[in-house]
């Protein structure tokens, strides 16, 4: 917009080598259990979600994943966090205030099931600055794009999640 | 479950049936550990106001969540949901109406799968969408 103000781009060379890497592998399983766990949490009625008959009637090799869960990183108190669990990892904004811009999974031919075992790997694909007024200064718009491989090598998801970063800068103290 | 939904029987403009929630703070509860994201401003009440919010507020991946629900209840058992996409533009505080919503804006056939893109959203009591996105489903032929 033409009324923007300038403002001084925060975005290194660094930061720009990162576009395309791939993090390290995390490990995420899906049980019986989670899945009943995560269907009832979102407030599913459809029994192929619980009952194990009803998903093999389906053709399914196991309680199907709901849209949504991509199972449980596993977690260890050595390398996850206390309150989020272990993360995948990808790039932050380095802002102090940071806000979930959205999520956007694609599926693959292959079903997600309990008794997986997925193996994600996630890689920045974006960063992009912009003047907000609502937040009254720049703020960094981050793209982290995971993919997310199953017990047979098949890719199963690919999950992307938008940052969003403004405030005080979280990387100069 | 409703009857099944054939690729034959809808048309782009289609709504589809809406799927009604009002969130409690058991629900959030429930959610975090379904989900494994434990921050307490989803809900724990003086952690949140002491954060600058007014209250507990709705995790947005368990609004993205729901309007996977609204696909999937649509298109069992026999269609697949195959992409959900949203964009967290407020935050909405629990135990409030919120609807998800969807309307067909695509009907098409790639190889022999039968697909359908839709826009979602989720919508506040004031009908203010605070989760709009898209999707994709595919259903099966009559």
């Amino acid at each position: 917009m033409a009324d923007e103000p300038d403002f001084e781009s925060v975005v290194t060379d660094e930061m720009r080598a990162l576009i395309g890497v791939e993090g390290p592998a995390t490990v995420s399983e899906l049980t019986t259990t989670s899945v009943r766990m995560f269907a009832r949490a979102v407030g599913y009625t459809d029994p192929v979600f619980y009952d194990e008959a009803e998903a093999t009637k389906q053709g399914y090799r196991g309680l199907p994943a709901p849209p949504g869960y991509l199972g449980t990183p596993i977690f260890n108190p050595t390398n996850s966090d206390a309150t989020f669990g272990q993360r995948g990892g990808g790039f932050r904004p380095p802002y102090k205030n940071q806000l979930n811009g959205g999520t956007d999974i694609e599926y693959f031919d292959e079903e997600i099931c309990s008794g997986d075992v997925l193996t994600s790997r996630t890689k920045l694909e974006s960063i992009d600055e912009r003047y907000s007024g609502a937040l009254g200064g720049p703020m960094m718009i981050t793209v982290n794009a995971t993919t997310y491989t199953n017990q047979n090598g098949m890719v199963v998801a690919i999950s992307r999640g938008t940052g969003i970063g403004y405030g005080p800068r979280s990387d100069n103290e | 479950m409703a009857e099944q939904v054939y690729f034959d029987d809808v048309n782009e403009g289609d709504e589809i049936p809406v799927l009604e929630k009002n969130p409690s703070s058991q629900q959030l509860v429930q959610w975090a550990a379904g989900s494994g994201d434990f921050y307490q401003i989803h809900y724990d009440r003086e952690f949140a106001t002491g954060n600058g919010l007014d209250g507990i507020i709705v995790h947005g991946a368990l609004k993205h969540a729901w309007l996977g629900q609204l696909l999937h209840d649509w298109v069992a058992p026999a269609g697949r949901v195959k992409r959900v996409a949203c964009s967290y533009r407020g935050m909405d505080p629990h135990a409030q109406a919120y609807a998800l919503r969807g309307t067909i804006t695509k009907k098409y056939t790639e190889g022999e799968r039968n697909l359908i893109e839709l826009e979602i959203w989720g919508e506040n009591e004031a009908g203010q969408k605070t989760t709009p996105g898209t999707g994709v489903v595919a259903l099966p032929a009559r």
